[in-house]
């Protein structure tokens, strides 16, 4: 059984802060993980785990839906909000700007659903701080 | 060039796989095999030094044994000597002789285990940080690879099926949806509480008999009476 597999397994039995975890496989080149935390369901978070890390990614919007003019606007704001923003970071992979957590794949059950449901309330928050740079 | 700047040009050059864009899959896998050949030689070196320790430790046993054995035969000669016993007392000073022979060459010996233990050592730390700083840049290629991987997946499901990653006024939506509903049932309660609040008030007034009920019996009476 994969890591990914393993806490998929996990995620779906563990509670955390009054939370549970609805975990979907993906299929493709890659492993992925699709979570779902409950009451942040708006958000789903995609976890990939590489050979040093457990990566979690909420995907934001694309490029092609910000307002072009605004975007130098946007990612300085975001650089600005980055550190300040507890355990998660914008980030943009493709065309797509993402916050993301990474963790050692060492890490408990607990700090990934710290993770996890940290990760999705700071994806809706900023998605909701940052629509006026949204078509 | 670092590593960082290596990821930098290949995401200026517009990469699309950057792991193939910073080093080709080829030399990749050399990469990788470079670094697992230097671990298994900084098992043989730990090995080594445990061996070179364990030299060091033997060596200064049969120094400490041999000094022993010098002092003691020191004494045997001092006492031949006070007896004029000079024909003894040479066969023991010869004794003597070879022992310090042997005793010098151990101690050689031992210097230099030392000296190889420090250099083995040093080799040790040495390849123990070019791992380490191989393994960084080693997972970041990877890392960007992986990444880049799921996220190919992830769109690509979008397509397939329902989205995925729908899109950000769609997210907003349903957040806002949400965030109204919880509100609305936030109001509800308040509402509910608040009308429960007042139906206490009235049953408080009724029994203090400042509200009076609306349908009781004597009402009733006074109504049919006044027919």
């Amino acid at each position: 059984m994969s890591l990914l597999q393993k806490l998929s397994k996990q995620l779906s039995e563990y509670q955390y802060k009054g939370h549970q975890f609805s975990c979907l496989p993906m299929t493709g080149e890659q492993e992925v993980l699709r979570v779902e935390v409950s009451e942040l369901k708006e958000m789903p978070i995609f976890v990939t785990v590489t050979d040093t890390q457990i990566i979690c990614i909420a995907y934001l919007f694309n490029k092609d839906e910000i307002y072009t003019a605004k975007e130098p606007e946007l990612n300085q704001y975001m650089l600005e909000l980055n550190v300040p923003i507890p355990l998660s970071s914008f980030a943009i992979v493709d065309d797509y700007y993402v916050i993301f957590g990474a963790l050692s794949c060492g890490s408990t059950l607990e700090s990934l659903s710290d993770e996890l449901v940290t990760l999705a309330s700071n994806s809706i928050d900023s998605l909701q701080a940052l629509e006026e740079f949204i078509k | 060039m670092n590593i960082i700047t290596k990821l930098l040009t290949a995401i200026r050059g517009g990469a699309r796989e950057i792991g193939e864009a910073v080093v080709d899959t080829q030399s990749l896998r050399i990469f990788e095999q470079e670094i697992h050949d230097s671990k298994e030689n900084l098992v043989e070196a730990k090995e080594g030094l445990t061996e070179i320790v364990a030299k060091k430790m033997a060596a200064e046993r049969k120094l400490k044994s041999l000094q022993s054995q010098i002092t003691e035969n020191e004494g045997y000669a001092v006492q031949a000597l006070e007896k004029s016993d000079e024909a003894l007392a040479l066969e023991v000073a010869a004794k003597i002789a070879k022992l310090d022979d042997k005793a010098e060459t151990l101690a050689e010996d031992v210097a230099s285990y030392e000296k190889n233990f420090s250099v083995l050592k040093s080799q040790i730390q040495e390849a123990e940080k070019i791992i380490a700083e191989h393994e960084r840049e080693l997972a970041m290629v990877k890392t960007r690879e992986s990444v880049q991987q799921a996220t190919k997946s992830v769109t690509q499901t979008i397509s397939a099926n329902e989205s995925s990653i729908g899109s950000a006024r769609d997210s907003l939506e349903r957040i806002k949806q949400k965030q109204e509903n919880e509100q609305d049932k936030l109001d509800a309660g308040i509402q509910l509480r608040k009308d429960m609040d007042g139906d206490d008030l009235d049953k408080k007034l009724k029994e203090s008999g400042i509200k009076h009920e609306k349908h009781s019996a004597e009402a009733v009476l006074a109504r049919l009476k006044k027919k």
